[in-house]
Order: C-alpha cells, then sequence, then structure tokens
C-alpha cells in the first residue's frame, strides 16, 4: 500500500500545477482548467488524510463520520466545482459576446 | 512492491504527466483532453484509497461533465486558433508556484500524522467501515451533513440559474 506521504506529494503537485496554470495563462479556459486541477489535488489530500490518519476525539457519529469525513468533504467540493466551472463559464461566454476576446490580459473594463 | 504500489506510480505518472501538458500544451482542445486524462486518473486514486463511490462521482461529474462544459465553452470562443499562450508574469508564476511545492512537501513528510496503522483497534474498525463506503457515505450525508448537504443543493441550483440567465439571449 503507498503511504499517506506519496499521496501528499502527487496531491500537492496537482494543486502547484494548477497554481502555476492559472497565474500564467492568458486565456481563461485555460485558467479554469488549471482550477479544476487545483481542486482536484485538494480532494485528493482529503480523501489520503481520511485513509491514513487516527482521527481525533471521536464525537458525532462515531467511527464512520471519523472515517469518512474526508470523503464528505470531497464531495461538496465536487459539487461546488460544478456550480463554479458552469457559472465561470457562462461567464467566459458573456464576455466573448461583448468583447470579442477571453484573453485576461486584454480584460481591462475596470481599469479606465 | 506490491501491485497497488505499482499502480499508484502508474497512476501518478499519467496524472502529473497529463496536468503538465494542461498547462503547457498549446493546443487548447487538446489540454482538455490532457485534462479528462487527468480526472480519470484521480478517479483511480480514490479507488486505491477505498473511496469508490466518490471514483464514480469524480468520472461522472469531473470526467463527464466538467470536461465537456469546458470542451463546450473551448469550442464556442474563437480563441483556439491563438492556443494557450503564457502571460507576463508566467516566470514569477513558476517561481510561486516550485516554492509552494517544497514547502507542501517538506510539511507531508514532518508532519508528524497519527497514523491509523498504530492503532490497531481503530484501523480495523476504519477497514470495517471503507469495506462498504457508499452506504455509510449516504447516512452521513442525511444526518451529520445534513444542512451543508441543503445548501450545497441550493448552491447548485442557484449556479445554474445564474449561469442560463447570464448566456441568454436578450
Amino acid at each position: 500500500m503507498p503511504s499517506l506521504e506519496q499521496f501528499l506529494v502527487v496531491s500537492a503537485a496537482f494543486f502547484c500545477i494548477g497554481l502555476y496554470g492559472v497565474l500564467s495563462r492568458r486565456n481563461v479556459v485555460a485558467v479554469l482548467m488549471s482550477l479544476e486541477l487545483m481542486f482536484n489535488g485538494v480532494n485528493l489530500a482529503a480523501v489520503a488524510f481520511s485513509r491514513f490518519v487516527l482521527p481525533g476525539p471521536l464525537s458525532v457519529g462515531g467511527i464512520a463520520a471519523a472515517a469518512l469525513t474526508g470523503q464528505v468533504f470531497a464531495l461538496f467540493i465536487v459539487a461546488v466545482a460544478a456550480a463554479e466551472v458552469a457559472l465561470g463559464l457562462a461567464l467566459v461566454l458573456a464576455l466573448y459576446r461583448q468583447r470579442g476576446t477571453i484573453d485576461v490580459t486584454e480584460v481591462n473594463l475596470m481599469q479606465r | 512492491m506490491t501491485v497497488l504500489d505499482v499502480v499508484f506510480w502508474a497512476l501518478a505518472a499519467v496524472a502529473i504527466g497529463s496536468a503538465l501538458g494542461v498547462v503547457f500544451i498549446r493546443d487548447l482542445f487538446r489540454a482538455a483532453l490532457f485534462l479528462v486524462a487527468a480526472f480519470l486518473a484521480m478517479a483511480g486514486f480514490f479507488i486505491i484509497l477505498g473511496a469508490e463511490f466518490l471514483a464514480v462521482v469524480q468520472v461522472l461529474v469531473y470526467a463527464g461533465a466538467i470536461s465537456i462544459l469546458i470542451i463546450f465553452a473551448i469550442m464556442m470562443t474563437g480563441d483556439v486558433t491563438r492556443g494557450n499562450l503564457a502571460n507576463r508574469l508566467s516566470p514569477l508564476a513558476l517561481v510561486t508556484a516550485a516554492l509552494l511545492l517544497v514547502a507542501l512537501v517538506f510539511v507531508a513528510y514532518q508532519g508528524g500524522w497519527r497514523l491509523l496503522s498504530d492503532s490497531p483497534g481503530v484501523e480495523a474498525a476504519h477497514a470495517q467501515v471503507l469495506s462498504q463506503t457508499p452506504s455509510y457515505v449516504g447516512r452521513l450525508l442525511v444526518r451529520e451533513f445534513l444542512l451543508p448537504f441543503e445548501v450545497v443543493g441550493t448552491l447548485l441550483l442557484a449556479a445554474l440559474i445564474g449561469a442560463i440567465a447570464l448566456v441568454r439571449e436578450q
């Protein structure tokens, strides 16, 4: 069985590649794709922690809650990511209709 | 080295390779296809970790729905031909991301995590829960996490109505 550290390193790699993409790409859709990579890295870390790490004092829900909280968190993150990407792409389309470009360096409506 | 280790390393290579592809490939459409590969590799990690339900959700929502939405957006906006360019800040972003990676890997190996494998009693109960994840996850969602569950449902509804309102023809 791979260790917790190995999963954490993969999750960190995902997060950092995504972060680099978010900060460095010019196309908004590419930025959104990199954002999804970051979400995935966080999900992997949450699930790996819930699989390997001893839960704190077991309070509500007992061992099932303690063992699966990471997975439930990841489910919520998936739902929020779906909402985010739907709204984000709607904004991208609205922007494209109005300005004819989705280059983040050319969207400077609020600078003037 | 067990079979699981081999599977892990193969998945890690596919996942990180496709993640790099998403960011560095010039052709946006191919980058979106690499994104699907990264999502599927992530589903494989979830299966290794005993989160089968989450793996299915990952394939359905990420590899199915979100990637299709992204491909739609790429097709409907005309910037595909210009490709996936970098902006002025790209070297700075590379340094930031590399530093963060070093810090995260350092923390992962220094963390002093209280591992389950150190307490066999809890680990047995844990393994019993993990052997039937979907039913336990379902019960958790409508008991301990009922309020967040309802809130996230409302959020999703609001976001989708907002998205429709935004792209509607006037």
